[in-house]
């Protein structure tokens, strides 16, 4: 199982709405995953800064690092979400920080670092993530969102989507790999670490390492179609938009709507069914095999 | 006439009166609002009646059905009319994966396009597409008819058993076992009796579809493939 939600804005005007709207479609995705959620909002980005969601193991864990950081970094700003903690540095200070905060604060994890982009992801029923983390009150140009029924690895939050492929990207999969061991020992071979064994990590580190390598997204996950065996739908965010790859055989399901204001994207047609002009909107599922981008 | 905002009424509630009513009741005509692709909505029917849906329906709407006429004013998901055993089933929009699957009876017309493996394992069935249908259609067709206006995705028919597929468009590629057979004229006279029950008033004309069935090479045991096992 597992749903994904996805909202794309084309009008500025709707911007605001973006973590209402996208809260409601994570909600509506409970009965396809109540193991836990994530999402990733693009937000506001300031030039010259990174922003880097960092998780911790409690919500008191979380607030002692972000003191230790603002003594270390006085320049930083720090923005509490529950166990998360939004983190802006400026952009020269990255190397440093990551090698602060491997030695100072170990039981911290990087969930992921952009300009834009920041992730939030725990155990639980998505109503309930979502609240925690102040979904419905964030606001953005586009968001991606997933609720998983764990099949492939343990119900942790380390096995919660979505997962970063790089700096303001990220990866939400529903389906299962069956040659993530093999392609896990692969990338390992390369120099890639993974936290878990969940298969959907594997994928991010293989779209991750193509891009090391020199392809664009779009054409990763166009080799990744070869390179992947299993059934997916895969929706991609990026700084400047989404991207959407089903599995040739496409069993996992995937239906997409779009109006002068969004493109969303939803795993059923319920996701979509509350969101503002709907009944006017064209209505589609996207092909097998066929790599789908929207930006702006 | 019974009208049911779904926005209001659970959905139990309403599958829960429709599967109490008995054959015969006069309570036929039954209109349902806002249903949001709410999932198995009037599944389970088993009376004549007539259930129109005004908007889109989520999984398995009508499935199971007998002797109603179930109408859906908008698109349905996976697996509208699923296992039909009769009546008709009709989506003015488009539907999802494995429309009509399995079904063994009744007429399911969709007037848009039907998405991967419409009619897959249909056993009786008779569907009809006024679009295009996607990928492994009729994928393990035993028996029925799938009418396709339109174009179909690749693998149309793979495995296929004895269920005769019509396609006026092209087809993206023919599945294993699954030929191009000759149409004749008890072939048109079957297009033509489906069409005329599906509501369609003779402006099709059966000779412009192509017929496609089994090469029978695949389901029938060959010695010569003996060593495969």
């Amino acid at each position: 199982m597992c749903g994904i939600v996805g909202l794309f804005i084309k009008d500025p005007a709707l911007e605001p709405e973006l973590g209402r709207l996208t809260a409601g479609m994570l909600e509506t995705m409970t009965g396809r995953g109540p193991d836990s959620a994530g999402f990733a909002v693009y937000g506001a980005g300031e030039d010259g800064r990174t922003k880097i969601t960092l998780r911790g193991t409690s919500a008191n864990a979380i607030r002692d690092t972000v003191s230790k950081i603002e003594k270390a970094f006085p320049d930083a700003n720090a923005i509490l979400h529950d166990t998360h903690a939004v983190v802006s540095i400026a952009t020269g200070d990255g190397i440093r920080f990551d090698h602060w905060l491997a030695d100072e604060c170990g039981e911290t994890e990087v969930v992921g670092r952009g300009n834009r982009m920041e992730i939030f992801k725990e155990v639980g029923l998505p109503a309930d993530v979502a609240a925690r983390f102040g979904l419905a009150t964030m606001r953005g140009t586009h968001a991606i969102g997933h609720t998983r029924m764990a099949t492939e690895s343990a119900v942790t939050t380390d096995g919660a989507h979505p997962y970063s492929t790089g700096q303001d990207q990220c990866l939400v999969h529903n389906g299962s790999l069956s040659n993530h061991n093999n392609l896990r020992r692969e990338l390992r071979r390369e120099g890639m670490t993974f936290e878990t064994e969940n298969d959907t990590e594997v994928a991010a580190g293989y779209l991750t390492h193509r891009m090391h390598e020199g392809l664009s997204l779009g054409d990763a996950l166009e080799v990744g179609l070869n390179d992947l065996d299993g059934f997916y739908t895969f929706v991609v965010g990026t700084e400047n938009g989404f991207g959407v790859l089903r599995d040739g055989i496409a069993c996992k399901p995937a239906v997409m709507a779009e109006t002068d204001q969004y493109v969303a994207f939803g795993s059923e047609y319920r996701v979509l069914a509350d969101l503002p002009g709907i009944g006017q909107a064209r209505i589609w599922e996207p092909e097998p095999a066929t790599v789908y981008f929207w930006e702006r | 006439m019974p009208d049911i905002d779904l926005g209001v009424t659970p959905l139990r509630e309403l599958n829960g009166a429709l599967h109490k009513l008995p054959k015969d009741t006069n309570e036929t005509h039954w209109v349902i609002e806002n249903p949001a692709g709410q999932h198995a909505i009037a599944a389970g029917l088993d009376a004549p009646l007539n259930v129109e849906i005004n908007g889109p329906v989520g999984y398995y709407c009508a499935g199971m059905n007998k002797l109603a006429t179930v109408q859906v004013h908008g698109n349905a998901g996976v697996g509208v009319a699923e296992n039909m055993m009769s009546g008709f089933v009709h989506v003015s929009g488009d539907a999802s994966q494995a429309a009509g699957a399995t079904g063994r009876g009744g007429i399911l017309r969709i007037d848009g396009n039907a998405s991967s493996r419409c009619g897959i394992s249909m056993k009786g069935i008779d569907i009809v597409v006024k679009g295009s249908v996607g990928h492994m259609s009729a994928f393990m067709a035993q028996a029925g008819h799938l009418i396709v206006f339109g174009d179909a995705g690749d693998a149309l028919g793979d495995s296929i058993y004895e269920a005769q597929l019509f396609v006026r468009g092209d087809v993206r590629s023919l599945g294993a076992d699954c030929i191009e057979k000759d149409m004749r004229d008890e072939h048109k006279a079957a297009i033509h009796d489906i069409l005329s029950r599906a509501g369609f008033n003779g402006d099709v004309d059966p000779s412009d579809f192509k017929r496609y069935g089994s090469a029978r090479q695949l389901y029938n045991f060959n010695v010569d493939n003996a060593g495969a096992y």
